[in-house]
């Protein structure tokens, strides 16, 4: 027991040593974006929600992106068979976790973990998913920038094309995939911001909300600071 | 009318009769006099009455679909994890109530905390309000074990390994530690037996003892009477009918006071909880959103801030003493660090109460020492090896700062005997 508490309180100080810090690329903004928001769950769908599930977020909550039960149904449902459904995967753990070392962690509430003082989580997964690089060293063949040593493979690769680093440390895109750089950027863009909304579908009513109650509040203010001098007059 | 009027009245006598419903009224509201004096330091106790509303109110609507269950479910996700996203997702206004707690969790720290700074500004603490003032540290204690059981809830990375860290350093405790460490969680490592001990302790035994001593905190302070910015007595100089000269009844008078604080600290209250309710990451940590993974140690475990300034008087003793390990003191000097201001009534021994009538060393003294208890508390959600400007050394700073946080109260009979004090007024002033 002793061992482990050196342990713990050792570890903050090796990372310190380790960690330069960290720089990330800012994620563009698409709270407010309904058709990248719906484009950001059509790739989530297709290409994440096969290893990774996200188990807290129903489909039919995607009603908040301005899609119809109809429309999730036809586009979007391919692991559940009711709207209602919560977004779960058929692969089992145990699988998973012998297949790529650690099973793939669920998804819904990704963009919130990933904040830190570098920067938000959105801007961890917008660097993140664009900074896979070949690396034959690595099991898979591939590596990431921001999370060294990665299990998971680059899956957008045939998107992006394949990535090298180069001596100065720079990525440089040795063959080119079926999207332009931009295109790309662009998709990862509507992709992270579809997770941003799914770390917290209520974001955008919440701070709708906000604005209502400090508004009631301030009139609250004026009414009780009146009520407030009137009884004080006499008290010198 | 009148025969409304005369119904209520025979209802009011009848409960009367049975139970000093008007007494009561009278004892506490509307004819207990408080000097007419008190300034913005005075929202603080009233608020943290409201504060504590809050969270036992919004604590009851997540009890109702939290579940205490480390065990994890078909998505390889802790239940209890699973259960407050459900709450943040699917439960109608879930995330108001969860965002409310978890925000009216700091919130509460807060105001204590200005609420025990305005007793060392005003000598509150002093005679007769002695027992006032440890009721008040019970309250204090109590409040850092609800915080403390309370975060280890949602079962996050945060969650667990902070529960882990703090409950092992029980076992630095000579002979019984180790057991006691057992003892305390149920199981070798944090677990699910933890996770249910603990929301037992923070649905309902620290609530119930912390509500006991508020109302213990009221009843002495209504026996004895509020101190106020001059440190003077109102009961000394009284009118004909015995009521102090310097006394407005409480009710309306600092109701309808209370009630402006009330709406200007709903104010920012909600500021924090629907434009940004991570505080920072201070308020909810961001690690604490992935589940808790006892294979998993996070790079950096700090505890919430509110505990940070204690968490550096514990990180600064690191020499081992009378032949018991460092964390051993360390433990100890965190412990003394709260404990220790429950002995201000007696180390005080300054011949006024309040700061308005202090000389200059008790200013510069308290001064130093609230400047310190925040840089402690910056030190300690940073590690050991945080450089101000990237070279000034943080560890030996803190060390410094812990050394002063008890001198300062060790020293007190001293130099607040000392110190050269202005002549009390004999009544209250209106400054």
């Amino acid at each position: 027991m002793k061992k482990f508490l050196t342990a713990i309180l050792f570890a903050p100080v090796l990372a310190f040593a380790a960690g330069p810090t960290l720089h990330l690329d800012s994620a563009p903004d698409r709270s407010s974006d309904m058709a990248a928001l719906q484009n950001g769950a059509k790739v989530f769908v297709n290409y994440c929600l096969n290893c990774h599930s996200a188990s807290y977020m129903r489909y039919n909550r995607l009603r908040d992106i301005g899609l119809t039960d109809a429309q999730i149904k036809d586009n979007l449902l391919f692991t559940a068979e009711k709207v209602g459904e919560p977004m779960k995967i058929a692969m089992q753990r145990a699988e998973a976790k012998a297949w790529f070392g650690a099973a793939p962690p669920d998804l819904t509430i990704i963009a919130r973990a990933r904040a830190s003082e570098h920067g938000s989580g959105a801007d961890w997964l917008y660097t993140y998913l664009r900074t896979f690089y070949r690396d034959e060293s690595r099991p898979t063949g591939w590596n990431n920038v921001v999370f060294e040593n990665v299990g998971m493979p680059h899956v957008l690769w045939e998107l992006q094309g394949e990535q090298v680093m180069g001596a100065d440390h720079k990525l440089t895109l040795a063959r080119p995939g079926k999207m332009k750089p931009q295109e790309y950027d662009a998709m990862v863009g509507d992709l992270v911001g579809f997770l941003k909304y799914m770390g917290e579908p209520v974001g955008e009513l919440r701070k709708k909300l906000g604005v209502v109650v400090l508004i009631f509040l301030a009139i609250l203010f004026v009414f009780a600071y009146a009520l407030k001098r009137e009884y004080w007059k006499d008290i010198h | 009318m009148s025969k409304v009027n005369a119904m209520l009245q025979g209802t009011l006598d009848w409960v009367d009769a049975r139970f000093p419903l008007t007494a009561n009224w009278k004892a506490h509201l509307a004819e207990y006099y408080a000097p007419k004096n008190f300034n913005f330091w005075y929202f603080f106790g009233s608020l943290a009455m409201l504060v504590l509303a809050i969270q036992v109110i919004t604590g009851i609507f997540l009890t109702m679909h939290y579940k205490p269950d480390a065990a994890l479910n078909a998505s390889g996700v802790p239940v209890a994890f699973a259960s407050v996203e459900y709450i943040m997702r699917d439960v109608p206004w879930g995330w108001l109530i969860r965002y409310m707690h978890s925000t009216g969790a700091s919130a509460f720290f807060v105001v204590v905390y200005l609420h025990m700074f305005r007793g060392l500004l005003y000598g509150s603490y002093r005679k007769p309000r002695e027992l006032i003032w440890l009721f008040g540290i019970g309250i204090f204690l109590c409040l850092m074990g609800e915080a403390f059981f309370g975060y280890l809830l949602p079962w996050g990375q945060m969650s667990f390994w902070g529960a882990q860290v703090i409950v092992n350093l029980f076992s630095a405790i000579p002979l019984i530690g180790n057991d006691l460490s057992i003892w305390l969680r149920g199981d070798y490592v944090v677990g699910d037996a933890t996770l249910n001990r603990f929301f037992a302790f923070h649905v309902i035994a620290m609530p119930l003892v912390l509500i006991g001593l508020v109302g213990a905190h009221i009843i002495a302070l209504h026996e004895v009477g509020s101190n106020n910015p001059d440190g003077v007595e109102i009961k000394k100089k009284k009118d004909a009918n015995g009521i102090p000269l310097d006394g407005i009844p409480f009710h309306p008078y600092y109701s309808v006071k209370d009630i402006v604080g009330v709406v200007v600290f709903l104010f920012v209250f909600s500021i924090i909880v629907f434009f940004m309710p991570e505080g920072g990451g201070y308020f909810l940590e961001y690690n604490n959103f992935f589940p808790a993974d006892p294979l998993v140690t996070p790079p950096h475990i700090a505890p919430v801030w509110y505990f940070t300034p204690y968490y550096s008087l514990l990180r600064a003793v690191t020499y081992p003493l009378f032949g018991i390990d460092a964390k051993f003191w360390g433990v100890v000097a965190m412990g003394a660090g709260t404990l220790i201001f429950a002995f201000l009534p007696w180390l005080d021994r300054s011949p006024v109460k309040s700061i308005r009538y202090r000389g200059p060393l008790t200013k510069w003294l308290l001064g130093i020492w609230v400047v310190g208890f925040f840089i402690l508390g910056f030190l300690g959600t940073k590690d050991p090896a945080y450089k101000f400007f990237g070279f000034i050394p943080g560890a030996p700073i803190a060390q410094l700062l812990s050394v002063y946080y008890f001198l300062f109260f060790l020293t007190m009979p001293v130099w607040s005997s000392l110190d050269r004090c202005k002549p009390e007024p004999d009544r209250v002033t209106m400054k």
